[in-house]
């Protein structure tokens, strides 16, 4: 296992192949991430490798951050990550890695915070049917139907779809290939969408289901 | 220039490079040979012809519609402007004061023609007529190697041109 990187999403685009195909694809910014600690079983009991990504201005970092990139030695980053790897893909302190992490025709799982719709209704979340147009239906057109039966059991079994809040959770989209890679400005292309809205932030990681 | 843009830039250049883009406009005549995949792995180009009746300009995500009739119905298709799979070939300039023509849709016979433009514009390459000559048959000779005996198949699509 290998460490992820950290990244902005840029938006989606479109890739004109030689053969006419149209490939649909999202830009992805890479921050420049710094590896400042690794985590051994000697400190921490698990291999990780814990990475500064991005730039923040010095004013708007909290006291705590600032002793925190005091410590490290570093400007003030927009955060810090950590990453599990196996033992033998530790990365030395003081390494930065990019876009170049990866490459071409490699399979990445991406993860990110999806974009938050609020409170739906059990039609958009759950892709309920909701009711009938006419035949007597009032009021409810778009309603979930019953929720459960009667004196037995008498209580609405947990776990049960109903409207509720809906999106801004952590989504990973595996298996996207990454179809182009920029070292000029640090930016990569996958084949496909990844979660949340542009300029969040995401994740790029190897695919734990890798297709070989 | 942003992140995005400067992608589809990237691509619109290097789409561009083989394939140069003939300028033309709404009301244009225009012929588009598109190559089409068989099945058995073999590839032949067919010619759509008609009038282009809309642009959309957006970058690589440009395209342009081109309206014709065949068999008495109206027919329209849109091309994204940068495919690989087209080449186009202005055959007539047309003179309108519109941008859109879907006025066109509402119409057949006499009143749906478009007077010939006077006046050729110069290009920065020559004459505009001059520039489409090196455009076009340039690519249809290097990329479209069947493009002689596509000419049959042409016909029947065509007829109301």
């Amino acid at each position: 296992m290998r460490s992820g990187i950290v990244a902005e999403k840029v938006g989606m685009s479109r890739q004109l192949l030689a053969n006419g195909e149209s490939v649909p694809v999202t830009l992805i910014k890479v921050f420049e991430c710094t590896v400042v600690e690794n985590k051994t079983n000697d400190n921490g009991g698990y291999t990780a490798v814990k990475l500064a990504y991005g730039s923040k201005k010095a004013k708007n970092v909290t006291k705590p951050m600032q002793g925190v990139y005091a410590k490290y030695n570093l400007e003030p980053a927009l955060g810090l990550k950590e990453f599990r790897v196996d033992d033998e893909n530790i990365i030395p302190v003081g390494e930065k890695i990019g876009a170049g992490f990866f490459e071409v025709g490699a399979i990445v799982d991406v993860i990110g915070t999806s974009i938050g719709k609020g409170f739906a209704g059990g039609m958009k979340r759950h892709n309920f049917g909701g009711l009938r147009a006419s035949h007597g239906v009032s009021v409810s057109h778009r309603s979930h139907g019953s929720t459960g039966n009667r004196q037995d059991p008498g209580k609405v079994f947990k776990g049960k779809k109903m409207a509720g809040h809906m999106g801004q959770v952590r989504v990973t989209q595996q298996n996207l290939e990454v179809v182009y890679i920029n070292h000029d400005n640090n930016t990569l292309a996958v084949k496909g969408s990844v979660p949340g809205a542009a300029g969040s932030i995401l994740y790029v990681k190897d695919a734990v289901k890798v297709r070989k | 220039m942003n992140l995005l843009e400067e992608f589809e830039k990237r691509q619109i250049e290097s789409l561009t490079q083989t394939k140069k883009v003939p300028s033309f406009s709404a009301g244009d005549t225009l012929k588009i040979w598109v190559r089409i995949a068989d099945e058995g792995g073999k590839e032949r180009t067919q010619a759509y012809e008609g009038v282009c009746i809309a642009r959309k300009n957006a970058g690589l995500n440009s395209s342009f519609t081109v309206r014709k009739l065949s068999y008495g119905e109206g027919v329209e298709r849109v091309f994204p402007l940068y495919s690989p799979n087209i080449t186009i070939e202005v055959l007539r300039r047309g003179a309108v004061r519109r941008a859109k023509l879907y006025y066109l849709r509402g119409r057949t016979g006499k009143s749906a023609r478009i007077a010939e433009k006077q006046g050729i514009r110069k290009d920065s390459s020559g004459t505009v007529a001059a520039a489409e000559a090196a455009n076009v048959q340039a690519p249809a000779s290097v990329k479209m190697p069947e493009a002689p005996s596509v000419e049959a198949s042409v016909t029947e699509n065509n007829e109301n041109s």
